[in-house]
């Protein structure tokens, strides 16, 4: 795994030198916290309804940064070339999607936490439990590894970042509405695709209201698994044509 | 160092490469020439296993390039027609992230970076962004990596394109050095950079090999053949004739027209006060040309006769190809 700590320090420093990594981060912090004034503290009269509001926002925002931040990953070493070098390199396929999935998350979790002032003001202000917000933050790190590792997928398949992004956009926004599409079926179908949803039954219902489901934590290291392995296949019949 | 059997690769139902069969021996510098579609990178790219055949065996230092890609990989040093490098970052970061990929400690890398970036010409760039670099620089820069971790075997996929005349220089004398510790693979279209830097030539026509040797076997191979008179007047033979005063073009070329071997004057270049005339003939004819230019009065500045040994020879094999292929 030598190799995948290499990769993790090279992507993580083109996160902080490149525009993309800021741009990404100043909007998203941008639209949550114009969210969290105009949407999150609307007419609740609860704090830990504006702190559940909160989650659920944010984490519209954070699967969006997601897909921009992951698209690059492979995409774009395709377009520039520079991807000879890991293809030549003795360097297995797992430690490069390792590598770039880790050194996304590490810079998305660093961009949720600094969205930690707007619970803070409504701790402040009200009456919330850290768990509630522990809560919420663990989340938004599980939702974002998942729609991070469906970005991953979608940059691995492609040869251009927009073509990544539509996909790994798609792919996402059709799993955030299985629950909603399972609502229309009858059982058994209803509710095994409601269980596939990515964010309704997981998120909205679990982690933003404070509630901690081993199924919702399972369901997203499952989905983050399944499409991490996805991208090491698909890079593997891809190098090695 | 490299052995080749019936090496094949096909894209669909389009066969790009083969079957070709070589033995490249260490220490050697082997050139790929063949035309644009000819298979060279096709060739160089199975051989630094970024691309996997689809039928034939492929050895590097005795290990097989398809059974254990990592293990040929860790031998090789690769430089794609477009230097795979990441803009973002500076040169010295570069080299320190393509040696760690390649399995070099820190302190290799310590030891090894200075002399990289000394071949390289790099020492005054290590800081620079690659951003901000010139394609030469570039280049280079894509060199560096190819050798950061001093493979045995260095392929070099078109090293020279898109460089200007000084940064091709350059590049040939880096290559030249390169040769003393490495045994080096140059694929090109052009043939003085191959018939310059090379010891032997392998070449390639529609996937096919079609020539293998040094410059002179090769010439001496195809002088044999016997050929047309037809084939015979096509050979590039030319003469360069630069003359002064450069108000005597019109005169010039309507002497040089009319003398006995020349088929054809080309529009003359004014150049460093001179004129310079090119023309293309069927044999040497130096002394007709230096004697017209001297009885019409004016002064003879350079005199060249071209026989584009290598030209000639690349075009016959490349045209038997072509039959071949018919």
């Amino acid at each position: 795994m030598r190799a995948t700590s290499i990769i993790f320090k090279r992507e993580l420093g083109a996160y902080l030198r490149s525009p993309i990594g800021w741009v990404v981060a100043a909007v998203l912090l941008l639209v949550d916290g114009i969210l969290f004034q105009t949407q999150a503290m609307g007419d609740k009269h609860l704090s830990a309804d504006v702190l559940r509001a909160f989650f659920i926002y944010s984490s519209v925002v954070v699967g969006i940064a997601a897909i921009a931040l992951s698209i690059r990953l492979v995409a774009e070493e395709r377009q520039t070339g520079s991807i000879v070098l890991l293809n030549t390199s003795p360097v297995r396929d797992v430690e490069v999607a390792l590598g770039k999935f880790l050194a996304a998350l590490a810079f998305l979790a660093i961009m949720i936490a600094m969205t930690f002032y707007m619970p803070l003001l409504i701790k402040i202000n009200g009456k919330v439990s850290w768990a509630h917000v522990a809560v919420g933050y663990l989340g938004l790190v599980l939702f974002g590894a998942a729609s991070l590792s469906i970005g991953l997928f979608a940059s691995a398949l492609a040869r251009h970042q927009l073509v990544a992004a539509v996909v790994g956009a798609a792919l996402l926004a059709s799993m955030g509405q299985l629950f909603p599409l399972a609502d229309k079926l009858d059982a058994p179908l209803k509710g095994a695709l409601g269980q596939l949803d990515v964010w309704w039954i997981h998120f909205q219902q679990g982690f933003a209201s404070g509630i901690v489901n081993v199924k919702d934590i399972v369901y997203y290291l499952a989905l983050t698994y399944f499409f991490m392995l996805l991208t090491v296949k698909t890079l593997e019949a891809k190098r090695w044509q | 160092m490299i052995r080749v059997e019936n090496l094949s690769k096909y894209y669909g139902g389009t066969r790009a490469l083969g079957p070709v069969s070589f033995e490249i021996a260490d220490g050697e510098t082997v050139g790929f020439l063949g035309l644009n579609g000819a298979g060279k990178t096709t060739a160089l790219r199975i051989l630094a296993c970024d691309l996997r055949p689809s039928a034939g065996s492929v050895s590097v230092d005795g290990i097989d390039a398809v059974a254990s890609p990592h293990e040929v990989r860790k031998r090789i040093g690769f430089l794609p027609e477009n230097p795979p490098v990441y803009a973002d970052m500076t040169v010295r970061d570069y080299l320190r992230f393509a040696g760690s990929l390649r399995g070099m400690k820190r302190a290799d890398l310590d030891k090894r970076m200075p002399e990289v970036l000394a071949l390289t010409h790099l020492e005054d760039r290590q800081d620079h962004a690659i951003t901000t670099l010139s394609h030469g620089f570039r280049q280079r820069v894509g060199v560096a990596q190819a050798i950061i971790h001093a493979p045995k075997l260095l392929i070099l996929d078109e090293p020279t394109r898109g460089l200007d005349p000084v940064q091709i220089v350059e590049m040939r004398s880096l290559i030249r050095d390169l040769k003393q510790n490495h045994t080096v693979l140059i694929s090109s279209h052009i043939l003085p950079e191959i018939s310059q830097t090379c010891d032997r030539l392998l070449v390639l026509g529609y996937g096919a090999l079609i020539g293998s040797g040094t410059e002179a076997e090769l010439s001496a191979a195809e002088a044999a053949v016997p050929r047309t008179e037809a084939e015979a007047a096509a050979e590039i033979r030319q003469i360069v004739v630069a003359i002064q005063p450069v108000s005597a073009r019109a005169a010039v070329t309507a002497v040089l027209s009319k003398l006995d071997g020349v088929s054809a004057v080309a529009e003359p270049i004014e150049q460093a006060g001179a004129l310079t005339f090119t023309l293309s003939c069927n044999r040497d004819i130096r002394a007709a040309v230096s004697r017209a230019i001297v009885n019409g009065g004016w002064d003879l500045v350079r005199l060249d006769y071209v026989h584009g040994e290598l030209e000639n020879t690349f075009i016959r094999l490349v045209s038997g190809g072509t039959d071949a292929r018919n």
